[in-house]
């Protein structure tokens, strides 16, 4: 897929290029990106390395694991076919937690530790099982308050608000993460039949 | 938040100090895998764009999202966002350039970009890790998911700073 689309836009843009005569802006612009590249990830590197400090701690004195358990009530409500304390609710808690703090890299190890939780409680084993789909659909919509790669971005260029953004976007993400787990439901219905 | 996080840790006996230089240096790792695939977008969305395909594109669609007053320029970004996380970030990039951060624009595409995930890299990275075939559902929920996002996106950005 990301094949696809990277061959697309590459050659669609330079053939769009030679036939428009605007050589040059193409030459220039592949000489550039490079550069463009590395003051981008000089840029974010700051925050992001900050913000991962931090979270270290809070993984670290138990902060991450406290949370998570005030989230398992809601969980056994959101996946009831899976047995009460069985290992992989509180594996989705501390994926979902991580989620929440924007620690994307640290996240996805519980996310695969928690699908291969979820895999021993499905009976076919090719086939995604409803809880899986839930959790998917909740990792997908992107619950988040802290989004740092895009306020180290704004800073970038010069934001003087980089984190005015922060509200609209926690608004945001709960209206998707609502809507996501809603259609999960109607869809896990339909599809029983 | 910052002070809150330290004060717990302290108190919980954490070596605080030592924690906080771990968690920085995983951070180098994290963005050593970033660099291949921000250069790898980069070039490809830059090339779009400033070729001119881009704005060719997208004046197509100009009347029609001008009449329910959305910029067309987060046309793109909601495409892009679910399929690759460097691309739409490279895009995003490319809107600050042109527009400024804290543009309409600019602001629009933060919230877009920070409430919407890579639908389609979660998928099969996590059912290929054990083997899932028959992902039933699972891409509409999660496109939805993302769709709704945007819209939310929309009327919040317009609320808030309009």
């Amino acid at each position: 897929m990301v094949n696809i689309i990277w061959m697309i836009l590459i050659v669609v843009g330079v053939f769009y290029g030679i036939l428009t005569n605007n050589l040059e802006t193409i030459n220039n612009t592949i000489v550039d990106s490079t550069k463009i590249s590395l003051d981008m990830l000089f840029k974010i590197f700051p925050v992001i390395a900050l913000w991962m400090g931090l979270t270290k701690i809070a993984e670290k004195s138990g902060l991450l694991e406290k949370l998570s358990i005030k989230l398992s009530p809601l969980l056994t409500k959101l996946f009831p076919e899976i047995p009460k304390n069985h290992e992989s609710l509180s594996l989705i808690a501390s994926n979902m937690i991580a989620n929440i703090f924007g620690l994307g890299s640290a996240a996805t190890p519980f996310g695969l530790k928690a699908m291969s939780s979820l895999q021993k409680l499905n009976k076919k084993k090719d086939t995604a099982s409803r809880s899986m789909i839930t959790f998917l659909v909740i990792n997908t919509s992107g619950l988040t308050i802290i989004p740092t790669t895009i306020i180290s971005l704004r800073m970038m260029y010069g934001s003087l608000e980089p984190t005015k953004i922060v509200l609209a976007c926690i608004i945001s993400t709960l209206f998707a993460t609502i809507g996501g787990i809603l259609i999960d439901r109607i869809l896990a219905r339909r599809y029983k039949n | 938040m910052v002070v809150f996080i330290v004060i717990y840790g302290f108190l919980k006996k954490v070596d605080i100090y030592d924690t906080f230089i771990d968690g920085v240096k995983e951070s180098f790792s994290m963005i050593f895998n970033l660099f291949p695939t921000f250069i790898a977008m980069i070039l490809a969305v830059n090339l779009f764009i400033n070729s001119g395909v881009l704005d060719f594109i997208l004046s197509f669609f100009e009347s029609l999202f001008s009449l329910i007053k959305v910029p067309v320029e987060i046309l793109p970004l909601a495409i892009v966002r679910p399929i690759s996380g460097s691309a739409s970030l490279a895009y995003l990039n490319s809107i600050f350039v042109k527009y400024g951060p804290d543009s309409f624009i600019g602001l629009l595409s933060s919230v877009i970009q920070g409430c919407t995930d890579t639908t389609l890299y979660v998928i099969s990275l996590y059912f290929g890790s054990i083997g899932i075939k028959k992902i039933r559902y699972s891409l509409y929920a999660g496109l939805f998911a993302d769709l709704i996002g945007i819209i939310a996106s929309i009327i919040v950005v317009n609320l808030f700073f309009n």
